[in-house]
């Protein structure tokens, strides 16, 4: 989306002011429900991913996810008339219904999944951690970046349509 | 006529509590559903705000993307200054860190209990893979899931079971 006349454009200013402060608040009060929530501690997100036995089974962020779909979805069907954002000229997300999914986003999935459960960490929590300063957090948020620079650089490559 | 004491031991007491403890409460957490509520509230705001999806991998993935002088489309996102709010984003995640832990200690983040070359391993794995996958837990557990989006209930269900499978092999080892 480029909504900015070419007077306009420039690398700072194609949103408002409005927008930026709705973009911070996002950020901020996510990672205060992530940290509410438990997401936050590692050893707990692999305690529910833990289906081996139900003593060590930890069911807490079933919950998590409870309240964060609900609270969304219901604000979804809430403002489902609303023409337009209140900092943005039109809604910008690709359309819920999609036809297919393609097998390199399954593997994706796939990947995704493993690396959670290795670490405990997902990206949300990772980046939210890096205000301890640990070594854990800073360790695997470098190299989720170089993980997301390596896919641009494939996806460049035309890898994936090659591989798949 | 006060009751008596006497024959209290502190594995007595240790017992009455557990007794105590309600029995839904090892699957019930009111902690993690209330912080759930949060995040649905703070993806509800990015969506009526901006127009856009809390998805995590996917807004600072692209900000991170567009350092690199690749591919066309995030270059021109870019010129058209669609970085200043991914990265206002980004330090609202951090600046909650900050929050936790000055204002709520007792929910800060804690260290993960892997070694540091299973975390390169974990995050070069989790960096591709919500790029490749098209989101990661906010975007389609939370967002994807809350739009009845089949397509993420499916992405979802996949990188959950994947993490079952990966902490029931390390289990094992």
């Amino acid at each position: 989306m480029n909504h900015t006349s070419p007077t306009q454009s420039s690398l700072f200013q194609s949103q408002s002011p409005l927008f930026h402060l709705i973009s911070y608040l996002t950020g901020l009060v996510f990672a205060i429900g992530l940290g509410i929530s438990g997401m936050v501690d590692p050893a707990k997100v692999i305690g529910f991913l833990d289906i081996t036995s139900l003593d060590r089974w930890n069911p807490a962020l079933l919950w998590v996810m409870c309240g964060a779909i609900g609270v969304f979805g219901i604000s979804q069907i809430a403002g489902r008339k609303l023409a337009k954002p209140l900092a943005a000229p039109n809604w910008n997300h690709i359309p819920a219904r999609g036809a297919s999914i393609p097998i390199p986003v399954i593997i994706g999935n796939i990947m995704f999944g493993i690396g959670w459960g290795l670490a405990g960490y997902c990206p949300g929590p990772a980046f939210v951690s890096l205000a301890t300063l640990s070594k854990e957090p800073i360790i695997f948020v470098l190299s989720m970046i170089v993980g997301f620079l390596v896919f641009e650089a494939a996806s460049q490559l035309q890898v994936f349509k090659r591989l798949f | 006529m006060s009751p008596d004491f006497s024959d209290l031991n502190p594995e007595a007491i240790a017992q009455a509590e557990a007794a105590a403890v309600p029995f839904w409460s090892w699957f019930f957490s009111p902690a993690s559903l209330f912080g759930g509520v949060i995040i649905g509230v703070a993806a509800s705001l990015l969506y009526f705000g901006n127009g856009r999806i809390a998805g995590i991998s996917g807004i600072t993935g692209k900000l991170f993307g567009q350092c690199i002088p690749f591919p066309q489309h995030l270059q021109e996102s870019f010129r058209a200054g669609e970085w200043t709010w991914r990265l206002l984003f980004l330090l609202g995640l951090v600046s909650g860190g900050i929050f936790l832990i000055e204002i709520l200690p007792e929910y800060s983040p804690k260290d993960s209990p892997a070694s540091p070359a299973l975390l390169i391993v974990a995050g070069l794995l989790v960096g591709v893979g919500t790029r490749l996958g098209w989101g990661c837990t906010s975007g389609h557990g939370v967002c994807g899931i809350g739009r009845m989006s089949p397509r993420s209930l499916f992405s979802t269900a996949i990188f959950m079971a994947a993490g079952f499978v990966t902490v029931a092999l390390m289990r094992s080892f």
